[in-house]
This record gives C-alpha cells, structure tokens and sequence, in this order.
C-alpha cells in the first residue's frame, strides 16, 4: 500500500515536475480570480440599473452560465471552436471560460451585497452631493464586499480548485503534470502528491470559511 | 417533595452557587428573589439537571437525581419547567408542542396525547388556539402553552423560571392568572421571578438570595415588611421604587 | 456560401444532429442517473455525519472535520482521477461511473455536513432545554425538535451547493463515463463536426436551468 501510494523514490523523481505544475495552477489562479471578479463586478453593477431592459437579459446571461457546466464550456470553447476556424489554445479557452463561468457566480455574490446594503447608505451619499457612481464606488460597495465576503472568498475556493479543469485541455498545472508523471512512472504516487499539495494549499481557507459560514448561520437566527 | 443540600456549582473559575440548602414540601409555593448573577436560574435548573451541580444532593419526589442509574428522562416529566423565552418549538402547532412528550416519552397514543393536550390547553385557557403556530400567538399566549406543555405531563412539582420577564407588561396578568389557578389546585411551585405582588399574594415562603447563597427566608410579609439583612432591605427598596 | 450558413452549417448540422442526438439523449439519461445517486448518496451521507458529529464525542468529531476539510479542499476532478487511477493499483478497479459518482458523493457529503452542522448549532439552546425539560431524550430531541427547524434553515445554501456540485457530472467525460459530454465529444471525433456538442450544450442547459430558476425560488421561498 506504501509502496503503492506513497512510493519515496517515486515521489523524488516526480517532484520537480510536481513544482512546477503548482507554479502554473498558482499563476493560473491569479489570471482567472481578478477576471472572474471583473466579470462579476461588471454584472453586479450593471445590476444596479433598475431597468426591466437590463435587468432580465443579466438575469439569464447569470442562469446560463450558472447552468453550463464549465468542463463544457472549456471543451466547447477548445474543440468546438477550431471548427469555425477559430484556434485560440487552451490558455485563451481556460481564460475566456472563468471570465464567464465564475463571473457569473461572483456577479450573484457582489448583487446579494450591493442589494443587503441599506438604501439610507445611497440616499445620505447623494444628500452630501456625490453622484450616483460615487456613492456606489465609495459607500455602497464596501459595505457590500464586507457583508458577503464569505461568499467571495468561499467562491474563490471553487475557482481555484476549478483551475485543474485546465488539464483538459493540456495546460501544465498541477493535476496535468501529476498525471503526466503518473504515466512516465505508472504508479499513482504523483497524483497522491498532487492531492496532498492542493490540500495544503486550500486547508487553510476552507478552516477560515469553515468558521465564517458557521458565524453567518448562527447569527441568521 | 424537594430536597437538596448543599449544592455547589462553578463554572470554571467562577463558583456561581456556594453551598444552597432547599427543601420545598408539598403543595408548597416558594419563591426566589435575587440580584441578576445572584444564582437562583442556576439554582432552580439543578432542580430537573439541566445543570449538573459540582457537588451536593438533589431528591425530587423522592428520586435521586443525581444518581447515574436514575432514568432522568422518565423523572423529568415529573418536574415542569417554564422557561423565561418560552422556548416553544416553532415548528408545530401548539397542540403539537404540547402533545410531543407526551407520545414521545409518556408513549401515549396520539388520540390520547390530543385529548390530553386539549384540555391542558383549556386549562390555561387557549383552547381555541391549539391549531395556532407559536409565531401567530401572543408573548403571553405562548408562555401559557408553555405552561400547558408541562402540565399535560401531569408533574409533581412546576419550575418557573423568570415566566414574566420577557412579557410586554399588559401580558403579564394572564400568566399570573394561569399560575395562581394552578397554585390553587395544590401544585408545588419553584418560582424565580420579579413579581412582588404574586408572592405576597402566593407564595408561602420567599428566599433571598445573593452571590451564591440564600441569604433569608421567610413568609412574604416578614421578608417585603421587616428584613433581617440589610442586602435584603437594599434589593427589595430596590424592586419597589420601580 | 455566406458566414451564417457557414455558421450553421458547423454547428447546426442538422444530419449530423438527427445521426448523434439518441447518443446525446442516452447521455442525457446517464447524466441523470449519476446526479440522482450523487444527490441521495452525498446529501444521506452529509447529514448521517452531521448528527453523528452532534453527539459531541472528541475523537470522533476531529475525524468528521478533517474528512469535511479534505473533501472541501481537493478538487473534484482531482478525487476522481485519483479513484480511476490509483486504485487499480491494488486491484480495485472501479468503472469511471462508480468513481465519478463516488467522488462527487464525498464532495457533497462533506459541503452537506457543512451546511447541515451549521443549521443545528443555530438553533438556540432553549430549544434543547425545554425538551429535555419534557423528558425527551437526546436523540428524540434531534430527531422532533431540532433537526426539523434545522433542516429549513439550511435548505437555500444546500440547493445552491448542491447545484454546482451535480454540474460536475460532466467531469466524468475525462474518466469515459458515457454521461453527455463523453457522448457528444465522441460524437464530433466522429464526425469532424462540433454540432453534437452543441447538442449536448443544450441538454445540460435543458437539464439544469430549470434547476438553477428553482434553486432561485428556493432562495427566495426560504429567507
């Protein structure tokens, strides 16, 4: 079972290439959360128009994609695409997927924010004379951000752990080169090494969110 | 019908109860007063165990409650307790809050349990409302289907704990009434409360306490007319400016 | 040929959608067989672990927490390659379905647990007392008193978790589970035509959004 799993030697020859794929999942997380909350931003705010004309085409554009597994999306986007003579490589595929998928999920989060924020908030800001996108940028959405960031940071779990999605499509990050490794190797010690570099790498948010989630509970009664 | 003796409690550091001897005879009304943190809630939950003593005795009709081999569950029916914020379940209807331990832990039938359950509920005059979810009823109204939850038990003996305290004061006469009504069918009664008037009117015998310990205890005009300790006359000058 | 026709010509391929849609429909149906056994398995499993952590015994409980963290902090698609992968190495050899579905059971166990956990220490300890006080016992009391107020409680964040979490059925197409995806993207190697996945976008999307409008009802309904 040791040897089978946790084989020493394995794990030497596999290591370097291990690092590295954490390195990619690292830089890749930090390209696809700022779009992901980007894209979010934007539908949050684009929400904070009261038109029906706005309103509900952003309400389908979020179900879509909250609907649309992402793995589909990404295959789409890589083997469906070229078809149309459009080629973009897995980076731009994984990038233009997150951008929508998780944008979408960050978009609900921030509008459950900006929405819990009390109206005073924006009536008090425009009485002092700021416009309707100060009192937004400098009172409205801090205190959004602060009332779900559980939410946020609960969300940006998911995107992160949704960055091995990119394997798929062949980008080098963590669960890619462990399965790599695992088939130069053939044994499954890379992958338990992968396992074990993602479960560090996230215990200690999914403790914090752990605490925060069972505050949010407690304090809803 | 109660005994204890020498009941300590500490929580961690903080020794909440030092020493409190009581014995309560049948059909016995006794009622506790006390400064807030003075220890008499603390005192009254050792009386069903929701507070285990650190040290001492309790008997409750003659049953060791402290004893390992005591069937708690079965003794507690024998000892009703009313809780401050009700505690009704907000979930079921008030029958269903009534009838619950009854077919539960009495294992009545449910025909038998609502039948039960209505009268109990006649009693504290709501039988209209059995069919009332808790969040349709009044302050009042729920602190007496609390009182109804218990008494379908049929108890030997009725904890109150603060029954009034968190009522808009028009609502407080209704639940005096109910109790007065159930002292007067002879129950014996643990009372914590604020309401002087009750106890004059009620109460066979008033405790003071403070920090732990039952400073005095006598019939209600000695203990409000003519205190013997000074802590008592300052907590009950107190009261009464109010 | 102009660029709509062109357009439709690869990705509305009608001849090769009436060729490939039964394999689409029977992806569609395994689809649902997986997230109904993920759904019932995990959310059984997330709530069995909720009680038994509420039993409060020391050992125990650092057990369920750890294991609630593992499953919360690996990636789903990391879990399932480790099943179809690892195991065979000591010869269990678990078909691509039966790891998917087992992967993602463990996932939404250990988010259920999560959720289901948080709803019953949110329920105020008078509650407990005043069942006690009737003489309940313990298990009654979770059973009648708390885990129904509990259980409403958290029925928003459990539709919403549980969601996104059958979404990841779809992840079985990289273990050769014939569920919508492994279909359609074997249908357009086939083919050398992308109008299947486009087929089977529109399943998932004919499969989950009325899911995700219910779980937006859901929301509303219960706050």
């Amino acid at each position: 079972m040791i040897e089978t799993f946790f084989n020493a030697a394995i794990m030497a020859q596999a290591w370097p290439i291990i690092l590295a794929g954490l390195g990619n999942t690292l830089a890749l997380s930090l390209m696809v959360v700022p779009l992901g909350l980007a894209g979010g931003m934007a539908l949050a705010l684009l929400s904070t128009l009261r038109s029906p004309w706005v309103r509900w085409p952003l309400m389908a554009w979020v179900d879509f994609f909250r609907a649309f597994p992402p793995l589909v999306l990404l295959i789409f986007l890589y083997a469906g695409l070229p078809f149309a003579g459009l080629e973009l490589g897995g980076f731009a595929c994984v990038g233009i997927a997150f951008f929508l998928n998780t944008g979408a999920y960050y978009g609900e989060v921030l509008r459950a924010g900006i929405e819990s924020v009390a109206p005073g908030q924006i009536e008090a800001a425009r009485s002092t004379g700021l416009t309707r996108l100060q009192a937004l940028v400098w009172i409205v959405l801090p205190q959004a951000v602060r009332a779900v960031l559980p939410d946020l940071l609960s969300n940006t779990l998911e995107v992160v752990k949704l960055t091995s999605l990119a394997s798929v499509v062949a980008l080098p990050e963590l669960l890619f080169q462990a399965r790599q490794a695992q088939s130069l190797t053939y044994n499954p010690t890379p992958i338990v090494a992968a396992a074990a570099v993602y479960f560090l790498l996230l215990w200690p948010l999914v403790r914090l969110l752990s605490r925060l989630e069972n505050r949010a509970v407690a304090s809803r009664r | 019908m109660i005994q204890a003796k020498g009941i300590h409690k500490q929580f961690g550091a903080l020794h909440v109860l030092k020493g409190v001897d009581l014995d309560v005879a049948e059909r016995e009304l006794v009622f506790i007063i006390g400064p807030s943190g003075s220890g008499k809630s603390t005192m009254l939950r050792c009386l069903n165990r929701l507070e285990v003593p650190t040290s001492g005795s309790v008997v409750v009709d003659g049953i060791d409650l402290l004893d390992p081999r005591t069937d708690l569950n079965h003794a507690r029916q024998r000892i009703g307790m009313v809780f401050q914020s009700f505690n009704l379940y907000p979930h079921m209807t008030a029958l269903g809050n009534v009838t619950l331990a009854l077919r539960k832990v009495a294992g009545k039938s449910r025909a038998e349990a609502d039948e039960i359950g209505h009268a109990a509920l006649a009693r504290v005059g709501l039988a209209e409302r059995a069919d009332h979810r808790p969040g349709q009823l009044s302050g009042g109204q729920q602190q007496r289907v609390a009182i109804a939850r218990a008494i379908a038990l049929e108890p030997r003996v009725m904890l109150f704990d603060e029954p009034t305290s968190a009522l808009d004061p028009e609502l407080v006469g209704s639940v005096l009434g109910v109790m007065r009504a159930l002292r007067e069918s002879g129950m014996t009664m643990v009372v914590v409360s604020h309401e002087m008037g009750f106890a004059r009117a009620a109460a066979d015998r008033v405790m003071f306490m403070d920090d732990g310990l039952i400073v005095e205890q006598g019939p209600p005009a000695q203990i409000f007319e003519a205190p013997l300790h000074a802590r008592t006359r300052g907590f009950i000058s107190q009261i009464q400016r109010h | 040929m102009g660029g709509w026709e062109r357009f439709t010509e690869t990705f509305l391929n009608a001849k090769v959608m009436a060729r490939y849609w039964p394999d689409i429909v029977s992806g569609l149906g395994t689809t649902i067989e997986l997230a109904a056994l993920i759904v019932v398995s995990g959310l059984a499993a997330g709530l069995a672990l909720a009680v038994l952590r509420s039993f409060g015994i020391r050992v125990v409980n650092w057990g369920i927490i750890f294991v609630v963290d593992l499953f919360r902090a690996l990636p789903p698609l990391v879990i399932i390659v480790l099943i179809y992968f690892g195991l065979p190495s000591i010869d269990v050899v678990p078909s691509g379905f039966v790891s998917t579905w087992l992967s993602l059971a463990l996932v939404l166990m250990a988010f259920s647990e999560e959720i289901f956990w948080a709803g019953i220490t949110a329920i105020p300890r008078g509650q407990w007392e005043a069942a006690r006080s009737t003489g309940l016992g313990f298990t009654q009391t979770l059973a009648h008193v708390i885990l129904p107020q509990a259980l409403r409680i958290t029925i928003p964040p459990l539709t919403n978790r549980t969601i996104a979490i059958t979404k990841g059925t779809a992840l079985g197409s990289v273990v050769a589970v014939t569920e919508i995806l492994g279909q359609a993207s074997s249908a357009v190697s086939n083919s050398y035509n992308p109008s299947p996945l486009t087929l089977g976008a529109a399943a998932y999307l004919v499969l989950f959004i009325p899911v995700v409008v219910f779980g937006r009802w859901v929301e509303r309904k219960f706050r």
